[in-house]
């Protein structure tokens, strides 16, 4: 099995609030995360695909393909928008980087057709991050 | 898409300390043959990364597996105030007896990190400095919490 991986960088607004909690609640779970105008992210995706190179192309898929998608599914949808509003996966969620990535795979998943999607995994800074996989699978 | 998803919370931190590299067991010429210039007798200095990974359920009420509020505070607590612009040697008991490589210290960070009560530690990831990295995620035997 060989793993690859493709990085795109999008940067989109997104506040923490939950309307069944009360204003002091979602401050004190939220912090400034809950500051009503919302703030943003330069957010970097990671993207990991597996398979067996096909013999004939030595790829997994063509890495400009999965570009396309990328572009299509990911950057279409979420790139200089605000993702409580404007993504319509996300509706209801709160936009942590826990459920953006679940949301991305979700949206991935039936997308990657050759070779199969192994990993998401989104920085939404530096230093935070989410990854989603299969339970069970190995690390690639 | 029915297939169970597994949701991984990543988190860097830093700390900067100092170690030496010399093994009780192995005479001073071969510490010097092993551990190279990570055995000069007074130590030397790494600026650390520490990655922190917990799994666990996705609350729906604030779409977080565990508030990094809560995260910080304890790794803080047990890992960066014990560590950080100190002697790794001289200043951690467990180094005392076990050669400070960075393969001991994501151990040694690792067994700390496992006490968490609010998510199941997945890993622990460190770099020593930008080119050296190591990984440790426990042994392969079931944790009991993964089912909770």
């Amino acid at each position: 099995m060989v793993y690859l991986t493709r990085k795109i960088e999008f940067s989109a607004s997104h506040l923490y609030h939950n309307p069944a909690l009360s204003a002091e609640e979602n401050r004190r779970i939220f912090g400034k995360c809950n500051n009503p105008h919302g703030h943003g992210h330069n957010y970097t995706l990671e993207v990991t695909v597996a398979g067996e190179p096909d013999p004939v192309t030595g790829m997994v898929l063509d890495l400009k393909d999965l570009k396309t998608i990328l572009q299509r599914e990911i950057m279409e949808r979420m790139d200089h928008r605000f993702l409580n509003h404007e993504v319509t996966e996300l509706k209801g969620q709160i936009p942590t980087c826990e459920n953006i990535a679940q949301t991305i795979w979700k949206i991935l998943e039936p997308k990657i057709t050759q070779g199969r999607l192994h990993k998401v995994r989104l920085y939404e800074s530096a230093d935070i991050f989410a990854e989603c996989y299969r339970n069970g699978a190995t690390h690639a | 898409m029915s297939e169970a998803l597994k949701v991984v919370f990543g988190r860097r931190y830093r700390f900067a300390a100092s170690h030496r590299l010399h093994s009780a067991e192995l005479s001073n010429e071969e510490n010097s043959r092993v551990y190279g210039k990570c055995n000069n007798p007074y130590g030397h200095g790494h600026n650390y990364v520490v990655e922190v990974c917990v799994s666990g359920t996705v609350d729906p009420a604030t779409g977080m597996i565990v508030n990094l509020v809560d995260l910080d505070k304890f790794v803080n607590g047990e890992v960066i105030e014990a560590f950080d612009h100190k002697s790794l040697n001289e200043d951690v008991e467990a180094f005392r007896t076990t050669v400070p490589t960075t393969e001991n210290l994501c151990k040694e960070i690792y067994q700390r990190l496992k006490l968490f009560p609010l998510a199941k530690l997945e890993r622990v990831r460190i770099e020593e400095t930008s080119n050296n990295a190591f990984e440790y995620a426990g042994e392969e035997i079931q944790d009991h919490r993964a089912d909770l």
